[in-house]
């Protein structure tokens, strides 16, 4: 009886590393790009030209719902494709696809300013638009503010809110970590590049908008997507309301695309995938559903530098 | 021992063999001996292999995070004077890049050592309540209710600070409630576990007769414990309370919620602060690998490295002082 416990013990192990050594392989695989992969179980699918194989997709956690649910049809639609999207930040990204780990790096900043030596071999694919603006606590009480203020607010000059209207309320500040994607569009288009003052650090939006919602006073900066509701109120800037209509003719000026970059041109299922993400489907319905612009309806167009001009 | 009848492969005293028939006493007598000293010689070798695996890795982990941790001083010319001692850390900035990491140093320093001085005499109370006092049904309800505590993930401890703690500070203490006094109250709770359990242990090792020859000698209980058994378990305490503060030094979450994440000096335990380990966690995925940025994480993760070092040197040298 001891024995055959034993060999059954020990059947069971070799099974689970069989087992374990399956799904290795499997995932192993997943880096080598393109549709080779699995010909050799199925070659009646040559006729029909089917998609097929498997890809990986890193980088920008701030890309990552909508690039994951547009994985997921993307693979109802072709059952025998594999996408994989991870997360892991825009500078995980590019690093990973110029160095030819994922086939498609996500980043939410040009790769001009993150990798300037790397980003020729890079191509882009602007993929969505996404629109922010400053936010701040709803007792706060002012839903407008120039620009030049904004300004004098980020950068610590002026500290109450009183100054500009609203209620006798210390200004407390929200901000992002330094090497943030987020930090360095708000820094640029909505502070005219200049350096905030110290406050607050927090990398998820959903954290900041906690704390803006919680602290007397708080001013940060949020997607258009976070705000759902009234726990925080968005401003305008100089008058103009962040809205989608305003950031695609152009006149709402925080903004920035959302890039998919590949190791030179795409091919095969990375290539499909980028059309589909870019098909109409895509743009007029999964983008809105998660918050996003459509990069097809923008009237403005914007280069690595940050100069904008009308299409 | 069974014997084996069946014809299948069996596993026979660490040997397989297919079995057909019933082994004679003799052979299996002299075969086994043999297959003993192959057992042996098996055992050995597994027990060997995981030593060298858990050896490599550290040794791999040590010379990884030293080649990668220096390089921003030798590659990007980073000077170590400045990272250590300059309080200005700002690095995207492209005309004037500067890497002073004292704050995130000082951080790191000040809620490990504050969250020690509440969890420390906690813990170490605990530990004489369980082994001194009420040996019984303290240590019942005690034992239990530390071990939960460990664990409790620290994303919870995090969120917890950042919904019940950071509000309630902001409200009855001042300041903005992202704080040094929010991270080494959370960081004290996490750490008060650890502490608890390993005081516990060096209290309960403690040999019986010291605490005869004490009561014999007509001291109270409450004389007993201050003046004979702690001073005797001292080394271990101190131990538990080093392994606390390790702890507290390498976390990153939990203090990433509810400190605030400011990158000047606090002046007082009400300020924002940062640590090491949150300035890594906030940037790492936003930097590329071999930029002068991430070179500078690195850097801070070689000096966590180094200060682990430290704790555990420091936990040998208190550990060979115990005498008992």
């Amino acid at each position: 009886m001891k024995s055959l416990k034993k060999l059954s013990l020990v059947t069971l192990f070799a099974a689970l590393m069989v087992f374990m050594a399956a799904c290795g392989g499997g995932t192993s695989k997943d880096n080598t790009s393109g549709t080779d992969k699995k010909n050799d179980t199925t070659p009646k699918t040559e006729e029909k030209q089917e998609l097929s194989g498997s890809l990986t997709v890193s980088g920008s956690s701030a890309m990552q719902p909508l690039v994951a649910a547009a994985a997921e049809e993307f693979m109802n639609a072709n059952p025998k494709a594999d996408i994989q999207v991870n997360a892991g930040g825009s500078g995980t990204g590019l690093s990973q696809v110029s160095e030819g780990s994922v086939q498609i790096g996500n980043s939410d900043v040009f790769a001009e300013e993150k990798i300037p030596d790397k980003a020729s071999e890079l191509v882009d694919h602007k993929v969505a638009v996404v629109g922010m603006t400053a936010a701040v606590n709803p007792k706060v009480g002012i839903k407008d503010i120039k620009k030049a203020d904004l300004i004098k607010v980020f950068t610590g000059k002026i500290t109450n809110w009183k100054e500009l209207g609203g209620k006798d309320q210390k200004i407390v500040l929200v901000n992002r970590p330094d090497s943030s994607g987020t930090r360095a569009i708000f820094n640029k288009f909505a502070l005219d590049g200049a350096t905030p003052a110290e406050g607050i650090t927090e990398d998820s939006s959903n954290t900041v908008k906690k704390i803006i919602n919680e602290t007397d006073g708080a001013i940060g900066y949020l997607a258009f997507s976070y705000f759902t509701d009234d726990s925080v109120t968005p401003l305008a800037i100089d008058g103009v309301e962040p809205t989608e209509e305003n950031v695609q003719s152009g006149k709402f000026q925080v903004w920035a695309y959302q890039h998919s970059y590949t190791k030179g041109e795409a091919d095969g299922l990375a290539k499909a995938f980028l059309e589909y993400l870019m098909s109409d489907d895509i743009q007029n319905t999964l983008l809105k559903e998660q918050g996003y612009l459509p990069v097809t309806k923008m009237k403005v167009e914007r280069d690595a530098k940050g100069n904008q001009k009308d299409l | 021992m069974q014997i084996c009848i069946y014809p299948i492969m069996t596993y026979f005293r660490g040997v397989w063999c297919i079995m057909e028939k019933i082994i004679p006493a003799k052979e299996r007598l002299i075969k086994s001996s043999k297959n003993r000293m192959d057992g042996e010689l098996r055992g050995k070798i597994l027990v060997i292999l995981c030593a060298v695996i858990m050896i490599s890795a550290t040794i791999s982990i040590t010379i990884f995070l030293g080649t990668k941790g220096l390089q921003s001083f030798i590659k990007n010319g980073v000077s170590l004077i400045e990272f250590l001692t300059s309080t200005h850390w700002n690095p995207t900035n492209q005309a004037n890049p500067e890497y002073g990491a004292l704050p995130f140093i000082f951080g790191s320093f000040a809620v490990t050592f504050l969250a020690a001085l509440i969890a420390a005499p906690l813990g170490i109370g605990a530990a004489i309540f369980m082994t001194e006092i009420a040996p019984s049904w303290g240590r019942k309800i005690l034992q239990p209710v530390v071990e939960l505590l460990v664990g409790i993930p620290s994303v919870v401890y995090g969120f917890i600070g950042l919904t019940v703690l950071v509000p309630f500070v902001r409200a009855h203490v001042g300041g903005l409630g992202f704080s040094l006094l929010s991270g080494m109250i959370v960081l004290s709770v996490m750490i008060l576990p650890t502490i608890t359990s390993i005081a516990t242990d060096a209290m309960g090792s403690l040999p019986k007769y010291l605490r005869e020859g004490s009561y014999a000698l007509g001291a109270t209980r409450w004389q007993t414990i201050r003046k004979v058994l702690i001073p005797a378990a001292l080394p271990g305490l101190l131990t538990a309370v080093v392994l606390g503060m390790a702890r507290a030094f390498g976390e990153a979450l939990a203090v990433q919620m509810v400190i605030g994440n400011v990158r000047n000096l606090p002046s007082s335990i009400l300020d924002a602060s940062a640590t090491l380990t949150t300035i890594i966690t906030l940037n790492m995925g936003h930097t590329t690998y071999g930029s002068v940025e991430n070179n500078t994480l690195w850097s801070m993760g070689l000096i966590l490295l180094v200060m682990s070092f430290a704790f555990i040197l420091l936990i040998r040298y208190l550990s060979s002082r115990r005498k008992l």
